[in-house]
């Protein structure tokens, strides 16, 4: 599909720059160039879909769905969808989460949610598709879903909510009433300038770490030898995944950061599995993101809620090993 | 004299609404107070999911996005 886009970079750094296909600059520059530009493209289309999709879907109409339907069960799988196509900041970890418990949400139902949403978003899945295509793409999705609806039916049946914070239960038990929500009534093609104009800055904004990380990525894809990561880490190790985990999750990069150089370091002999349970970590759970939620729970949840989910992130590490 | 506040914990986007915040003002050349509200427990006053946030006089204009600084002075001319 890209075949076009791999012709322009050979061309632009062999051909206009001169520059030598064997040499590690070279390869380093032409992998620069492709991938640059493949996942700016990748990434505005994705974004520009789930623009579209999200413009029928805000938050304020997830939470109010979630909150006054019976589902049979159902509830959790529709808590996560809607974390894969609602975008997520996690400076607004706090607010979604007082905004969902408040709203009559369990809080099973809001951990589910809140764990997808920030793992399964469109930069993460137009990078990961360019990076490691779409069949991946689509297990890093199912297992994001599946980790959030695991992860948070087993939290929310802990009932943790002793463990709120008593500021956080304070504001839960004083809830007004919601005020009425405004419908816009817009047709999909007068949605569509805002939608493409947000698409556009939402690019612009991970664009910096996009080239920084592919940067990284491109000097290690061109001056690391093939298979320099294998004599330090290969499947058979089985503190692999979890250290990987681990070293993950106190660091915090968003997606556009992080997939460029997990995509080297598979390149360079990391297994599949080993690699994304790393991605996961540093995405999925971060230290700036615990200080945000120290405001609502108290450190034993926070505990909680972080050892299920490395735990989880663990188990899909191993399984990613086996089946990718 | 308006009282814009612009609530948001300290991200970029929250920063940015802010900067466009000061611009309009700025520009539309009308009286207003500029407040960056950053604490958790102020913003939860208000009936919000995400942020940022921009109020103009304690009322939600935009929720969960960036404001730009056309659509800010909009809404300080209409009132």
């Amino acid at each position: 599909m890209f075949n076009g886009l791999q012709y322009f970079a050979d061309w632009l750094i062999y051909t206009v720059f001169g520059i030598s296909p064997q040499s590690h600059l070279g390869e380093a520059l032409n992998f620069f160039v492709f991938d640059t530009l493949k996942i700016f493209i990748l990434l505005f289309a994705i974004t520009t879909i789930m623009g579209i999709v999200n413009s029928y879907f805000p938050v304020d109409k997830v939470r109010n769905f979630l909150s006054r339907n019976k589902l049979f069960g159902l509830e959790y799988l529709f808590a996560s969808s809607f974390g894969v196509i609602t975008p997520f900041c996690s400076c607004s970890s706090v607010p979604l989460f007082i905004g969902f418990v408040k709203g009559g949400i369990p809080l099973g139902i809001t951990f589910t949610y809140l764990i997808t949403a920030p793992l399964v978003n469109e930069v993460a899945i137009a990078i990961f598709a360019g990076a490691f295509g779409f069949k991946v793409t689509a297990w890093y999705v199912l297992t994001g879903i599946a980790l959030g609806i695991i992860g948070g039916f087993i939290l929310g049946k802990l009932k943790l909510e002793k463990q709120l914070s008593t500021w956080a239960q304070g504001v839960i038990a004083n809830a007004k009433t919601e005020e009425q929500l405004q419908e816009v009534k817009l047709t999909l093609l007068q949605r569509l300038p805002l939608i493409f104009k947000d698409a556009l800055h939402i690019v612009k904004g991970v664009s910096v770490y996009i080239i920084l990380g592919i940067a990284v990525g491109g000097f290690m894809h061109g001056y690391l030898p093939t298979g320099f990561f294998e004599q330090y880490i290969n499947k058979g190790q089985w503190y692999a995944v979890p250290l990987a985990v681990f070293i993950g999750i106190p660091m915090y990069s968003n997606a556009a950061g992080v997939i460029p150089v997990v995509q080297v370091l598979v390149a360079k002999g990391v297994p599949l599995g080993t690699a994304i349970a790393f991605m996961m970590g540093v995405i999925g759970l971060s230290l700036p993101e615990a200080m945000l939620l120290k405001k609502v729970m108290n450190w034993k949840l926070i505990a909680i809620y972080f050892g299920t989910i490395a735990l989880f992130m663990i188990l899909s590490g191993y399984l990613f090993n086996i089946i990718l | 004299m308006k009282t814009i506040k612009v609530l948001g914990p300290g991200c970029a986007k929250c920063k940015t609404t802010y900067n466009n915040v000061l611009e309009a003002v700025k520009h539309s050349g009308i009286e207003a107070e500029v407040i960056k509200v950053e604490d958790i427990e102020e913003m939860m006053k208000y009936n919000i999911l995400t942020t940022p946030v921009l109020i103009i006089d304690e009322v939600i204009k935009v929720k969960g996005r960036v404001a730009n600084v056309q659509e800010i002075m909009q809404f300080l001319s209409k009132e």
